[in-house]
């Protein structure tokens, strides 16, 4: 059966025995790059098609529905008439910092990429430290959004970067503690490590109550760090127009919209790795004629299974929480979420050093 | 792939921005107007500039932030080798915490945790 993984392997050594080493290092390159890219189109396209289906059938109506069947090709049209917008810069703006600013929310989202399994060993750089990567390079994106609020010299800019910045960072500790809740368990930084840890079960099963509290918490955490709502104080629209982005508009709109929606998907992949397995089909226990057929599936619909049902529970959030203020939001994090989380931290150790997990 | 891939993700990410934004001036016709460059803030003239002191608030947060997440850095080397090492593990990150929590408990007390 063709792999993801055989597919890349075939595709290497056909390079690499059609051309010499470093044309074949350069296409490969190029072709990682495209690919890249593509995935990032895609995923703009199908995660704003299908958060608007789905906001739209949890209120009980049809949502886009004109352009093509059953409106498939709405956002194909919303993305050509954003193509043909005018990208503005306001006169009073700091035009350096104003432009540069999705330039850095893009290359932030892009560079998470690198460490994310996608199937088995179907992986840009399976780098030995890949979590404490990811949450390195997810915190550089606060910058960018930092700098697009400051720049555009615009109160309501301002203010939502302000508050996306307290978010962003606060929830950070809580993502990162449940983060370590699994690397005690699975004894690595290493994704595939990771993975493979959880061949006989995924770590939400295997590891109690402590996983089970991290996930929750982790959940909520990266909700509050891709600005989702319940946490969307950022770009509350109605209490701040658009937040940060109030004064882009055309291509350079689109590129923070789309680092949004990638952002949403990133974490929902890191989530899906660290909790439920990342590409490990459903095993249980000992019983051989289950886990065979589960593993007929293909490693790459697991993982891509898992993540849209995380991204389908924090589009669920979004229609079923009311917006917090910011003090509520501050409070939740450090008063409930991050002692929660180190007790749970804790818990999780002696559960490890016992050997109480399976 | 080695760390040679975050150069070409780099790359990517640029050229992928640089390129559609590009595209879009390419494509449309640009018209000039008094009031375009001006400030967006629902239609009502804008008063002051935006670059001026701010609520301290967030200023408290950040710095607390800062700390532990520094706290975060020293978690994660320990993390790995935890479950091998065993209790003394348990009981040196307990300590580490405690004294974490005197610090958390003094930022709470002068009241850095309070929305102002």
């Amino acid at each position: 059966m063709p792999s993801l993984e055989n597919i890349a392997n075939f595709i290497h050594n056909w390079l690499y025995t059609t051309f010499n080493a470093t044309v074949a290092l350069l296409l490969e390159f190029t072709i990682v790059a495209i690919l890249v890219i593509g995935l990032f189109s895609v995923l703009g396209l199908v995660l704003i098609f299908m958060e608007r289906k789905v906001s739209a059938y949890m209120q009980v109506r049809l949502g886009p529905n004109r352009v093509g069947p059953k409106g498939i090709f709405q956002t194909v049209a919303d993305t050509l008439k954003l193509m043909v917008k005018e990208g503005m810069t306001p006169n009073n703006a700091d035009k350096f910092l104003f432009n540069l600013a999705p330039f850095i929310v893009m290359t932030a989202a892009m560079l998470i990429l690198a460490p994310l399994a996608f199937a088995k060993n179907f992986q840009i750089w399976d780098i030995n430290i890949g979590v404490l990567f990811v949450t390195a390079i997810s915190s550089v994106s606060v910058i960018g959004i930092l700098m697009a609020g400051w720049a555009s010299n615009n109160k309501y800019s301002l203010l939502g970067a302000m508050r996306s910045g307290a978010q962003i960072v606060s929830y950070e500790l809580s993502a990162g503690l449940s983060i370590i809740t699994i690397v005690v368990l699975s004894e690595s930084l290493k994704i595939s490590t990771i993975i493979e840890s959880q061949a006989n079960g995924w770590w939400i099963f295997k590891g109690h109550i402590p996983a089970i509290i991290a996930f929750v918490i982790f959940i909520i955490a990266v909700t509050a760090e891709t600005n989702r709502a319940p946490f969307d104080l950022a770009e509350a629209e109605s209490e701040l127009t658009a937040g940060f982005h109030t004064e882009y508009s055309g291509m350079k709109f689109a590129l923070f919209f789309l680092a949004e929606y990638v952002n949403i998907f990133i974490v929902c992949v890191i989530g899906a790795t660290l909790f439920l397995g990342g590409w490990m089909p459903l095993h249980f226990g000992t019983n051989t004629t289950f886990n065979e057929m589960m593993d007929y599936i293909p490693s790459s619909l697991w993982l891509f299974g898992k993540t849209f049902f995380l991204i389908f529970v924090i589009m669920w959030f979004r229609w079923t929480f009311p917006r917090l203020r910011i003090d509520q939001l501050l409070n939740l994090e450090w008063k409930y979420l991050l002692p929660i989380s180190m007790i749970n931290l804790l818990l999780a150790t002696a559960m490890a050093i016992l050997g109480w997990h399976f | 792939m080695g760390a040679s891939s975050l150069i070409v993700l780099m790359i990517a990410a640029i050229s992928f921005s640089g390129i559609a934004i590009l595209v879009a001036k390419l494509v449309l016709k640009a018209t000039k107007n008094k009031q375009k460059g001006e400030t967006y803030e629902c239609g009502v003239p804008t008063k002051g500039p935006s670059w001026i002191q701010f609520n301290v608030g967030y200023y408290l947060f950040a710095l607390i932030f800062l700390i532990f997440d520094v706290e975060l850095i020293f978690l994660y080397p320990w993390a790995v080798v935890a479950k091998s090492i065993g209790w003394m593990a348990l009981v040196e990150i307990i300590i580490f915490f405690f004294i974490l929590f005197i610090g958390f408990l003094y930022a709470h007390k002068k009241g850095a945790l309070k929305w102002m």
